[in-house]
């Protein structure tokens, strides 16, 4: 009897080994700013991070196969839709991830939708993709303008901020960074005075920053981002606006631009983020290894959001097993909570927008930074059931009311 | 207009017109075949901008004027026709016929402030004007600045046939292609033609004959900006987005290229042009940046070595017409 029950033990695992022996194949798109001004919040890095997610994966599940892939969409909206087309159309790429530039991604969810596959966006920031926009092959996975207003642009105003002047990068993107932030402020008593539109990938931007600065607002809110956020605020450094008494709000900073910017321009500026390297040890160790690729650099909330996005899309898959359309993969990663080494355990909400905490951050001053990429001070921990627009306010089709 | 509509002269059909017949089946029957080897996107996209390098040429080619501000007519077709089938719930056929409306209104418009200058300053006030709307493109509220129009439905063709599929559309873009082309091969074979290679050659000498070089240069750059537009317009249909890169200066230098690499004058060297150019940016994207190098390369190898291109160096070898 006993030698029965073990021998259909045996069998019984036997079973479960082959049917998790079944190979799997996935392909992977990393579509992505590879040359120019958001090359370096999202970009290579973001290949590289998309290789670690895979290598330690596939580590603990040897009949997963990915293939990855990666292009330059130029922040051009045709060049990204055509690529991503080409992708599910005659390459068998099952998901695409990154895709910062709201814009090119606004798109790209638009084909992931016709083409009935999935779409991660963890570079792109306009909160629409959850919003009026949203669709159910699209996730939203590291963070977005709403975030991004409730944290800075709430934090400023409570410290007295309360006269806006809004710098925005004139396309999808700088869009809804002006109209989240420009609702918190006014909902926290604020008042925004102007604004102002400038062409994404601006060198120039001393007319603009002239007419900030003559509209006397306290704080001068820049609504953009990577390239024209350095831009801005070395320009905005130049005349003098923050010795003159304005503060600059940098709605969108990543730890590239306070690289690339040096802690002694960038030191004091406040800001907000999902996931900063030096956080704890498990990020650094992280950092450490997607260092190997990318020496000298550090990485964005937008790479790690692209490690944890291919990990938990990856589990989708292997549960679900088979080849599933991307409606089914998405509603597969909705149900299982996400756990990651980087953001921790968390939610994919039904808009498709993943829910983890979101943290306030202050850059140092340069006497205060004791080794390279010590850069910012944490002043708050914004709880996950805070950072994100509340689900029944996006006015999203996929919310039942 | 009236002249054009008169009979070809007898010489056309003589063994040079054969030559293009028998090279025009040639290509509707690789048109037919294509898509079962071809991702018919990437024919499609190559088909549009054939089209469009063909529109220039009937200008450049046939009338020896330069326009480095064809982006315009093409852009903004694309725009209007995007708009069309978007916000105004036009069918595909409509939207496209917008399309060529908008490119024969800006063309006329554009055409008659600068065809009273030649050379360099017909060059440079064409540029100006497609500036000037780029900018409009970049502003207006309609054109979504950097975002484009997108989510442009490609609709029911007639109300009846859902374009949906890639390969219902490409039928679609073979048909306009081919009636644009015969169109064109009509116009060039035309009397109306005729005169219009006399203006490249001399154009003093056709004043001197009694033709009003003007009006005639006029209408070409109107026929040239109306089927620029229907190829802008195709496209916003074909890809469901109208956006800055086709009203963009570069655009209007990349059909240029187009035009010289296939060749320019010949009637098949503008589509060889195009399906080589378009090529190289779908198939060497991996090479990201280095693409717009090669392509300089590529140009200055067609300028130095094969200035005829490469349908003008085929037909010079063959000593036939193309």
């Amino acid at each position: 009897m006993k030698h029965l029950i073990s021998m259909a033990a045996l069998a019984a695992a036997l079973a479960c080994g082959s049917a998790q022996a079944q190979q799997l194949n996935v392909k992977i798109g990393v579509m992505s700013d590879m040359s120019s001004l958001y090359a370096d919040i999202g970009g290579p890095g973001s290949v590289a991070a998309a290789k670690l997610a895979v290598a330690d994966f596939t580590k603990d599940h040897p009949n997963v196969k990915v293939e990855l892939v990666s292009a330059d969409h130029q922040n051009k909206p045709d060049v990204g839709s055509g690529i991503v087309n080409k992708w599910f159309d005659s390459e068998n790429v099952d998901m695409v991830i990154d895709v910062p530039n709201s814009g090119v991604a606004l798109a790209t969810s638009q084909v992931a939708s016709q083409k009935n596959k999935l779409f991660i966006v963890s570079g792109a920031a306009a909160s629409d993709l959850t919003g009026p926009k949203c669709n159910a092959n699209t996730i939203h996975w590291t963070y977005d303008t709403w975030m991004l207003a409730n944290g800075t642009g709430k934090a400023m105003v409570k410290t007295g901020g309360d006269t806006w002047f809004f710098l925005t990068a004139d396309y999808a993107f700088g869009h809804a960074l002006e109209r989240d932030t420009s609702e918190v402020v006014e909902k926290n008593g604020g008042k925004v005075l102007g604004k102002v539109r400038h062409p994404l990938n601006t060198n120039d931007f001393s007319s603009f920053l002239l007419q900030a600065q003559t509209s006397k607002a306290k704080v001068i809110g820049l609504a953009n981002a990577g390239g024209d956020t350095i831009n801005s605020i070395k320009a905005a450094s130049e005349f003098g606006i923050v010795s003159g008494g304005q503060k600059l709000a940098g709605l969108l900073v990543f730890s590239s631009d306070v690289a690339a910017l040096g802690l002694q321009t960038a030191q004091g500026l406040s800001l907000t983020e999902t996931w900063y390297w030096d956080a704890n040890d498990v990020n650094r160790a992280w950092t450490k290894r997607w260092q190997g690729e990318r020496p000298g650099k550090f990485p964005t909330m937008i790479h790690a959001g692209v490690y944890a996005g291919i990990l938990h899309y990856l589990k989708a898959r292997v549960a679900l097993g088979g080849n599933p359309d991307g409606k089914t993969v998405a509603a597969k990663m909705k149900e299982i909570p996400t756990d990651d080494q980087l953001f921790g355990k968390g939610t994919i909400r039904a808009d498709g927008r993943k829910i983890h905490d979101a943290y306030l951050f202050e850059v140092k001053k340069p006497s205060e930074s004791k080794y390279p990429g010590d850069f910012y001070h944490l002043k708050a921990t914004i709880p996950a059931a805070e950072a994100f627009r509340p689900l029944k306010e996006g006015n999203c089709p996929l919310v039942g009311s | 207009m009236a002249v054009a509509s008169d009979t070809i002269a007898a010489p056309e059909h003589s063994a040079e017109g054969r030559s293009e017949t028998i090279a025009f089946l040639i290509m509707t029957a690789v048109l037919i075949v294509a898509p079962f080897f071809i991702y018919p996107l990437f024919l499609m996209q190559a088909l549009c901008f054939a089209l469009f390098a063909c529109a220039f040429n009937l200008l450049i080619g046939y009338v020896g004027l330069l326009s480095f501000g064809h982006a315009l007519y093409f852009g903004w077709a694309s725009y209007l026709a995007a708009h069309a089938a978007k916000v105004w719930g036009f069918p595909p056929e409509l939207a496209i016929l917008t399309g060529a409306a908008t490119g024969a209104v800006l063309g006329l418009v554009a055409g008659s402030l600068a065809i009273r200058r030649q050379g360099i300053y017909f060059a440079m006030i064409t540029l100006a004007l497609a500036q000037m709307m780029f900018f409009f493109a970049l502003q207006a509220k309609f054109t979504g600045g950097e975002d484009g129009i997108q989510g442009v439905p490609r609709g029911k063709l007639f109300g009846l046939i859902d374009l949906a599929s890639n390969n219902t559309m490409y039928a679609l873009v073979v048909v306009i292609f081919l009636a644009c082309f015969l169109l064109i091969l009509r116009i060039i074979n035309s009397p109306f033609g005729e005169v219009l290679k006399a203006i490249r050659e001399n154009e003093p000498r056709a004043i001197s004959l009694g033709y009003k070089t003007d009006r005639y240069k006029l209408v070409a750059f109107v026929l040239s900006a109306t089927l620029a537009g229907v190829a802008g317009g195709t496209k916003a249909i074909v890809f469901q987005i109208a956006s800055l890169t086709d009203v963009h200066w570069t655009m209007s230098g990349e059909v240029v290229l187009m035009t010289l690499v296939g060749g320019l004058g010949t009637v098949f060297g503008p589509v060889a042009g195009a399906f080589v150019i378009i090529a190289m940016q779908n198939y060497l994207n991996a090479l990201e940046s280095w693409v717009t190098v090669i392509q300089g390369v590529i140009f200055v190898v067609c300028v130095l070595l094969f200035r005829r291109g490469i349908v003008g160096e085929i037909a010079h070898l063959l000593r036939i017409k193309l």
